[in-house]
């Protein structure tokens, strides 16, 4: 929970957090070594001095660590966890449901469990989505179209193979499909970063909604064309929020055309855990004010009440988050630990 | 170091910055991407690295590529090695890149297409982001739009300007041909006219594409900084263009 000044209560709910493991035992070959030293790039190019991890530590941080900078020093309510697989470099796997749902188990109100699929797998693939549906109840998915497999370099949203999983989304009630249209792990073939296969499959399946992580980072510019053109498309601010503090005039113009193009109703908070902390990316965005020069070009505005509904409202929203009777379950749970 | 080689290593760094990273939109050198030139007498190699192990291979080879064919058409030069460092795939581009292959070519098991496509919208992304630029000067300049939207490729080169928007005008002008169409200056990605009643909205729609290149350039910039141990580069709070333009002294020639 963040308090503001005046005392107001804004409930937080985290939209991509990771428990990852790539401790030297994990790691499998140098990808795997590569790949957590990328994330640690990232982690030492736009944090805060005072908020910079040793590598030791960033490697492989643990249950109780995470607990510790999301809902007790952190601001986080609720957290949506997002796995990332990657058995390819990391023995056990880098971040799995499996990984995840330890903290789920310890934290059953605050954690939201997404599953992963890849359409590449055929029927025994919708089979395990099936059964970590039955397992975990999940209602999201996170999908990586960059990763390998095989002798594939990647698919697309709109391939019919992926069309199957969709429809069984569908059925099982999976409704949020988060994308990683990002900065990819190994972007070989065609454009990999390329994010117009999105605009296809958000109009064919008008009931998912389809949330692009890090906007589609590094074409924020192409994402941003094709939102604006799908009522169900969102955008998930990890790898985006941090600019806050390196380069807060670029944030604000960011800011101000995700405003502009996709609007208030579907921007997610995201820290990307463990790459940042949230206590001060909340605390940064929430005494965040956009430049009039914006505000007037634009004609878009980031309000006490835009904030809320991007640190929380919206992700609420689509996964059927009540805020209120969310809160008092909280308190309850806070109480008897007392 | 004699006179001739270090004129040499001076002509080729010369060449190597007008080779951009097709996502950024900013010259190699720039960038700080360049670690080493080597000439002696007519062989020249040039090393460079990557922000990432990671970074996408389809420009990595565009840039290597494109840095071969800066240096190789120098006059003088007669065997030309472009060396990348320290990346997921150095094998296959560094040997794909010496034996003039197509990308397709130098990754048989991966590569659907070749680099054609990206090279000409990556090149379309940095008509319109130096194209706003420009405009954005021109109209703080006073120029009123429908004096700016009248003139063709020729009037503008003719139009007197402050260094700046030499300088805009000179990287606008470099892209121009990309999009063809219409002997006015200023034309959209299609080549079709833009007209003075919207021109505001006009802006307003390939300002993302600018403000996406920044951002990315900025990112980069940093893992860079991160990955090789060094200071990140010191800009502005909001820098522009300009900023980027005037900035990042080049590396240290390898001796």
């Amino acid at each position: 929970m963040y308090k503001t000044k005046s005392g107001e209560e804004i409930f937080i709910i985290d939209g991509h957090v990771h428990l990852w493991d790539a401790s030297p035992e994990n790691i499998k070959n140098i990808h795997g070594k590569q790949f957590i030293d990328c994330f640690y790039g990232y982690h030492s190019a736009l944090s805060p001095p005072e908020q910079l991890w040793t590598a030791e530590k960033f490697a492989k941080y643990g249950v109780e660590q995470m607990e510790k900078d999301l809902f007790i020093d952190g601001p986080d309510d609720m957290a949506i966890m997002n796995p990332t697989y990657l058995k390819d470099f990391y023995k056990n796997g880098f971040n799995t449901i499996e990984q995840n749902a330890v903290l789920k188990k310890r934290n059953p109100d605050r954690i939201i469990l997404n599953g992963a699929f890849d359409p590449r797998d055929g029927e025994g693939g919708i089979e395990a989505l099936h059964a970590q549906s039955e397992l975990y109840n999940i209602k999201g998915v996170k999908l990586y179209t960059a990763e390998w497999k095989g002798n594939s370099r990647g698919y697309k949203l709109s391939d019919p193979e992926a069309y199957k999983y969709f429809e069984v989304c569908e059925k099982l009630g999976i409704k949020n499909v988060h994308v990683h249209k990002g900065p990819t792990i190994i972007p070989l073939d065609r454009d990999a970063f390329d994010v117009a296969d999105i605009d296809h499959c958000a109009t064919d399946f008008p009931n998912l909604n389809f949330i692009v992580e890090h906007c589609g980072l590094p074409r924020l510019d192409d994402f941003c064309w094709i939102a604006v053109q799908e009522s169900n498309v969102f955008g998930g601010l990890a790898v985006v929020l941090p600019f806050i503090h390196s380069r807060p005039g670029y944030f604000a113009k960011v800011m101000s055309e995700l405003l502009f193009w996709l609007g208030e109703d579907k921007i997610l908070f995201g820290s990307d855990y463990g790459i940042w902390t949230p206590r001060w990316l909340v605390e940064k965005f929430m005494a965040f004010e956009l430049p009039d020069e914006l505000v007037k070009e634009t004609g878009k505005q980031l309000t006490l009440d835009i904030k809320k509904k991007i640190l929380g409202g919206n992700a609420a929203r689509i996964y059927d988050v009540d805020i209120e009777a969310q809160k008092a379950k909280l308190r309850h749970a806070e109480l008897a630990m007392a | 170091m004699t006179v001739t080689s270090q004129a040499r290593t001076d002509e080729v760094r010369a060449a190597l910055s007008r080779v951009t990273d097709p996502e950024l939109d900013e010259s190699v050198v720039e960038l700080n991407f360049i670690t080493g030139i080597e000439v002696n007498g007519a062989d020249v190699s040039v090393t460079f690295r990557l922000p990432t192990y990671w970074c996408a291979a389809n420009f990595s080879y565009l840039m290597a590529y494109d840095m071969r064919d800066a240096v190789a058409a120098l006059p003088w030069a007669e065997k030309v090695s472009v060396v990348l460092d320290d990346h997921m795939f150095v094998d296959a581009i560094n040997d794909g890149v010496a034996a003039q292959k197509d990308f397709a070519d130098a990754f048989p098991a991966e590569a659907a297409m070749d680099l054609s496509s990206i090279r000409l919208n990556f090149g379309l992304k940095s008509f319109e982001r130096r194209q706003e630029a420009l405009l954005r000067h021109l109209l703080a300049e006073g120029f009123a739009p429908a004096v700016i939207l009248q003139l063709t490729v020729d009037g503008l080169a003719r139009v007197s300007l402050n260094e700046e928007g030499q300088k805009l005008r000179a990287r606008y002008l470099e892209r121009r041909p990309l999009a063809g169409g219409l002997a006015a200056a200023f034309v959209t990605r299609d080549g079709t006219e833009i007209v003075p009643e919207t021109l505001t909205a006009y802006l307003r729609n390939v300002r993302r594409v600018g403000l996406n290149a920044e951002f990315n350039g900025a990112l980069c910039r940093g893992l860079l900084a991160v990955r090789y141990g060094e200071a990140p580069p010191v800009l502005p709070a909001e820098p522009e263009l300009i900023d980027f333009l005037r900035m990042a002294p080049p590396p240290a020639p390898r001796l």
